[in-house]
Formats: structure tokens, C-alpha cells, sequence
């Protein structure tokens, strides 16, 4: 163990210089750095639709890999990043994206999150309003209402009651 | 019995529906992004010749797909799904007459030729697609797929996964009656 340590040590020094690859194989790798930076971004961006949950980048699935050279190509041949997203989504529809594009369909989406947020809040605010109100009838603070005749006969036959020996 | 009573209870039920729907739904089912567009363009040659023998058949082309409702149907000898899913296409077209082409997807000539021999061939003509390249341009995840195109090669429908004999006469043969001229 002890001698283990050292090594240990050494690899956790290496780790955050080294570049986490995904599932990119070296025969895949465009000898342009630029342009192999713009695809690695893409397909970071793009949804494996073997495995659903992971992105091209990431996954070992032979579509996974399909795309991912398909990607490089259309770079290769000059498309820009737009373009090549779109040669994707036209076959796979917007599900590939990683990020869902906003239009009619996806609002809800979108801002449903937010709209139960301010629900919720508005709930809230309604809750403390109320109960705020009643705290301040209860208390000295807010209006006092005078005994009505009925509590105060009650109230003098439960003090009666208490002098009872 | 008041509203505010009620309130959660409804709440509650809004978040049932909700989720009776979102966990039935089979995220693996996808529509296909090409629905009522037209098939991609494409000319795939035939399965390769195997040792000293012919190609299989004469290869497949969009143009094939135009003038007749049709399905394409995309296979491998490799996929294990396919095997249950074969009968389904041999009936189909047998014994309902549908027009099938196929795109044998990735696999070796010689697998693909013995799958044919072994299994029978309810195929009109069979393109291979062997660098896949023409299963991406139809927006084929994963193998079997299935597609019903119209009589001007509108893709109309897309079935995932293999038919069974349910599908047939539930989505298929509907589908394909309804897209008759």
C-alpha cells in the first residue's frame, strides 16, 4: 500500500492535465486541431439515439460512431457548425439535440419549471397573507371585538364554576 | 365540501394524468423525423457476389419506390430481433401482396445470402447499405426498421423495432390500404 501511494499520487497530478477523449477513437481524429475542436464540440451536443442518455462523443454504439465521422466530414467539407446540426436534426429530428430548441411546441417545456415556480410562490404568498391577518386579530395589536352578551354570561358561569370549592 | 379542499385533490389528479402519459410513453419509440417528407435519394448496389456465384438480385434505388405504395424494410443477419420479425415479412408478402425492399444494413455478403437461403427472401429487391451510410439519410437508430412509403415515395410511416403478427393487420395493412390510389 505504502508503496502504492507515490503512484497514486502521481496519476492524480496527471489527471486533470490529460483530455478526457469520450468514445473518439485515434483513427477518427482530424489532423486539424481547429476543426476537430469544432467537432468535438458538436458532438458533445448531440444525442446518442442508441443509448438516448449520452452524447455521440461519449458513446462505444456504432451509430454513435457513424455520426461522429459523419460530423467530421461535413466539417471537412466546409459546412459550418449550423449546417452540420441541421444535416442531423433533418434525419433525427430535434430528439438528437441535447439542448431542445425553443418554438410553439417546446415552450412548456422550457418555462413550465418556471410557471409552477410562480405558482408556488404565489401560493405562498397567499398562505402568509392569510395567516397573517388572523395572527393579527388573535393578538393585542389587532382590533379588539367586544364580548357579545351570550360569551359574557357564558364566560361569568365557567368563573363561577372555578370558585366552586 | 369547500374549494380548498379540493384544490390538492385536483392538483394531485392534473400530476397522475400527467405522469400516467410521460411513463407509458416508450421513449425507444421514436417518430421519425422524415414523416410525410419524401425518401431520401439513394442507388444501392446489390449484395456482393460470394466466392464464385452472382450478386443477389440487382441492387435498389429510390426510383424503384415510385408509382406503388411500398414498405422498406431495414435488416441484418447480425440483428437477432429480425429473426422474430422475418415470418411477419414473409406473410407480407405472400400472402397480403405488399411490395418490400430491403436494406441490408452492415453486414457480410455471405451472412446476408445464407440469411436469405435459410430464412426465404419476401424481398423485391434488396440495396446493401454497407458503410450504413444510407440507413443515416432514413434516420434508421436501430435495426429492424420499417417504413411505409406512398406511390410518389412519401415516407408515411415508420415502424421501430420488429413487426409482429399483431401489427400487421393493426397498423400495416390499414396504412397500406388507406395510401392505395
Amino acid at each position: 500500500m505504502r508503496a502504492l501511494l507515490p503512484i497514486l499520487l502521481a496519476l492524480l497530478a496527471i489527471a486533470p492535465g490529460a483530455q478526457w477523449a469520450g468514445a473518439v477513437e485515434p483513427s477518427e481524429v482530424l489532423s486539424d486541431p481547429a476543426l476537430e475542436a469544432r467537432a468535438r464540440k458538436i458532438s458533445q451536443g448531440l444525442r446518442c439515439l442508441v443509448c438516448q442518455n449520452q452524447t455521440i462523443d461519449d458513446s462505444d454504439a456504432g451509430l454513435a460512431k457513424d455520426l461522429r465521422i459523419l460530423v467530421r466530414e461535413r466539417l471537412l467539407a466546409g459546412d459550418g457548425d449550423e449546417e452540420v446540426m441541421a444535416f442531423v436534426t433533418d434525419r433525427y429530428g430535434d430528439f438528437v439535440l441535447l439542448k431542445p430548441p425553443m418554438k410553439t411546441g417546446t415552450v412548456l417545456l422550457w418555462f413550465g419549471p418556471l410557471l409552477i415556480f410562480l405558482l408556488g410562490a404565489a401560493g405562498l404568498v397567499r398562505f402568509y397573507a392569510n395567516h397573517h391577518r388572523e395572527d393579527d386579530t388573535e393578538s393585542n395589536g389587532g382590533e379588539e371585538k367586544p364580548l357579545t352578551g351570550d360569551e359574557k354570561n357564558r364566560l361569568t358561569a365557567l368563573l363561577k364554576e372555578g370558585d366552586d370549592p | 365540501m369547500n374549494r380548498k379542499f379540493l384544490l390538492p385533490v385536483v392538483i394531485f389528479a392534473a400530476i397522475a394524468v400527467a405522469f400516467a402519459v410521460g411513463l407509458t410513453l416508450d421513449s425507444k419509440r421514436l417518430p421519425s423525423a422524415l414523416i410525410d417528407k419524401p425518401a431520401p435519394r439513394f442507388d444501392l448496389p446489390p449484395i456482393a457476389a460470394v466466392n464464385s456465384g452472382e450478386p443477389y438480385g440487382s441492387g435498389f434505388s429510390s426510383r424503384d419506390l415510385i408509382g406503388r405504395v411500398t414498405l422498406v424494410n431495414v435488416f441484418a443477419s447480425w440483428c437477432g430481433p429480425c429473426r422474430v420479425e422475418h415470418p411477419q415479412l414473409m406473410s407480407l408478402s405472400r400472402d397480403h401482396g405488399v411490395p418490400i425492399f430491403g436494406i441490408n444494413q452492415k453486414d457480410k455478403p455471405e451472412d446476408a445470402q445464407a440469411w436469405l437461403e435459410r430464412h426465404g427472401d419476401p424481398y423485391l429487391a434488396i440495396g446493401a447499405d454497407t458503410l450504413g451510410r444510407i440507413s443515416i439519410d432514413w434516420g434508421v437508430y436501430g435495426v429492424p426498421e420499417t417504413f411505409v412509403v406512398d406511390t410518389a415515395g412519401r415516407i408515411r410511416y415508420r415502424h421501430v423495432g420488429p413487426i409482429m403478427p399483431r401489427d400487421i393487420t393493426r397498423t400495416i395493412l390499414p396504412m397500406v390500404a388507406e395510401l392505395m390510389p
